[in-house]
């Protein structure tokens, strides 16, 4: 019974396996994505369900509570699994960043504990093995404590970055804290000594000693990097479940988390390269005390216009590129907006949109927030594919978007963003901007592309502009423009 | 016959160098537009731990070990569902003009 248990564990896990990575292949396209999650989702389904047979597989001391414990798996699987799909289904789009921050600190807790049960066990057989061990715990719990502070960030529950002075040495002790208790683990178990303090307290301080890491790691920095923070712990995660594949012996679980490990690795270095910065800036240094740009640099005026107005140009533009922002979310205008451009489209305006991959609070967001509202993907447009397009475009129609847009970027060398790729808006023939009022952008910095000739302010919520704007274009009724 | 694993030390470096350069290159390969549905999806797959999980649990033999290998089957499971529940919601709403109803 044992080997034809191994034989369907081993075939399912195999299964598994191919599936997640023809699954996440798969994802490479829109067309293909949601059949690749599908498949994906297939092989869980089998792995999880072939996992009851461990029962034919368990060691001599389990074999009594072999009943209780499938019984607990069951209600952990179902109380676990229920109430995160119930979440999953209901949380908004615009949460989606802390959300995917609670599951993947679920992952790194999950990993963090299968270590946690392998050392009390004291079934892990040598030292490498114990190193590997205690090392997917190190991580794991990081993942776990950090990501739980990554959340309560995003959704607004923790405001303020917190620093203090000398942090950064506190949190170095904190961590050779950890490594040298788990250090003692290992020497203990490999010489046979008895250790200073029982065997038990050692490990729960090791994992304390990790997750308290993970929280002083994640506090002080700030709630707009928290994207860069979330795709390293996912590949933190990834790595974690990695390792403690090695320690069960289980090949789907290291194959699986290490190709998550080396995707969130990739992921986490295209978003900083978007944004400008390193990783050891974003996780290390204090992004707010940037030098302020004097004002007195910028030419020009701030020229507000009417929405109707800036509307009916638009109307009577023959190609136009929106740059769609955070802040378009923020005032829940996506919905307005695909309104307003099938009304363009309908009087014959090509519209493009342009979506810089920071726009929003995780990588491509915006994208999602956008394809939510209804508009097709073969609209939206990558910063690369449509930059050289803005130069001959009557119309960039800036809406909740500062930073990724601002010039500076190009030509201001002491600027804080000089570098970051942006969206040359500033090239159109037309711009408008469509800001809440006169604030700077994350960066704090001013952005010339607003006191330009060829640009234009709308003050105002972006959902009640596109609403002002949608009524002055219906009132000029559906005929294509001439 | 038996149909036991084992992996020592080269054999798991092997299985990590080339699952990891997988996951780079599949995932290298991924438009900007997808990198949201990505991350959630990527994150769903290390949702794999709850079979680890499992395994810990069924393996349990004190209170101690149940209590904690319950919770990693736990948050294992949940890592594995929302991550699924939420990756196959984005997906669903990415659509091309020829399939937008109105116009």
């Amino acid at each position: 019974m044992t080997s034809i248990a191994q034989l369907i564990i081993g075939v399912t896990d195999l299964a598994a396996a191919f599936l997640f990575m023809y699954g996440l292949k798969r994802m490479s396209s829109p067309v293909t994505a949601p059949s690749g999650i599908f498949v994906a989702g297939i092989g869980m389904l089998v792995a999880i369900l072939a996992s009851f047979l461990y029962v034919f597989d368990a060691g001599a001391s389990a074999k009594p509570h072999l009943v209780a414990n499938a019984g607990l798996g069951v209600v952990a699987l179902i109380v676990g699994g229920g109430v995160a799909w119930w979440a999953g289904k209901k949380v908004a789009m615009t949460a989606m960043p802390q959300m995917v921050a609670i599951y993947n600190g679920m992952g790194g807790g999950a990993a963090g504990a299968i270590a946690a049960v392998e050392l009390f066990s004291a079934r892990v057989p040598g030292a490498v093995q114990l190193v590997v061990t205690l090392l997917g715990a190190l991580i794991g719990a990081i993942s776990f404590s950090g990501s739980l502070i990554a959340w309560a960030k995003l959704q607004g529950v923790l405001n303020k970055p917190l620093r203090v002075k000398g942090q950064q040495i506190f949190n170095g002790l904190v961590m050779l804290t950890t490594l040298a208790v788990g250090g003692y683990i290992v020497f203990v178990a490999d010489r046979g000594v008895t250790p200073l303090i029982p065997m038990p307290d050692l490990i729960w301080l090791f994992f304390g000693c990790a997750l308290v890491f993970g929280i002083l790691m994640t506090l002080p920095i700030g709630g707009a990097d928290m994207p860069v923070v979330i795709s390293i712990y996912n590949a933190f995660t990834g790595l974690a479940v990695g390792l403690e594949g090695f320690v069960l012996q289980n090949p789907a679980l290291m194959i699986a988390g290490m190709v998550v490990g080396a995707a969130g690795l990739l992921l986490t270095l295209l978003m900083a390269k978007a944004m400008n910065r390193s990783i050891s800036n974003i996780l290390f240094t204090n992004f707010g005390t940037v030098v302020q740009r004097k004002q007195g640099d910028i030419k020009g005026s701030l020229k507000p216009v009417e929405a109707g107005d800036a509307g009916i140009f638009m109307r009577y533009a023959s190609t136009v590129i929106i740059v769609p922002g955070y802040g378009l979310a923020v005032a829940q205008g996506q919905q307005k907006l695909y309104e307003f451009v099938k009304l363009l489209q309908g009087a014959g305006v090509s519209v493009k949109f342009a979506v810089h991959p920071v726009a929003g609070r995780m990588p491509g967001q915006m994208d999602v927030l956008l394809a939510e509202a209804g508009v097709p993907y073969d609209l939206i447009f990558q910063l690369d594919d449509i930059n050289e397009e803005f130069a001959n475009t009557d119309v960039a129609l800036v809406i909740g978007a500062n930073d990724v847009v601002n010039p500076a970027a190009r030509t201001e060398k002491s600027s804080p963003i000089y570098g970051m790729p942006i969206l040359n808006a500033d090239k159109a023939k037309k711009v408008y901007v469509v800001k809440r009022g006169e604030g700077k952008g994350y960066a704090g910095i001013v952005n010339a592309l607003f006191y330009g000739d060829n640009c234009d302010m709308v003050y105002g919520d972006a959902a009640a502009v596109l609403g002002k704007m949608i009524e002055a274009v219906r009132a000029l009724g559906t005929k294509a423009a001439a | 016959m038996d149909f036991s694993i084992e992996i020592t030390g080269f054999v798991a470096l092997y299985i990590f160098m080339l699952a990891a350069f997988a996951g780079w290159v599949i995932i290298g390969h991924v438009p900007a537009i997808l990198h949201t549905p990505l991350m959630s999806g990527s994150n769903f797959v290390h949702g794999i731990v709850v079979v680890g999980g499992m395994f810990a649990l069924l393996n349990a033999s004190t209170v101690q070990e149940q209590a904690i290998g319950f919770f990693a089957v736990l948050l294992g499971a949940g890592n594995a569902a929302g991550g699924y529940a939420v990756t196959h919601r984005m997906l669903a709403m990415f659509q091309t003009s020829g399939h937008a109803d109105k116009r």
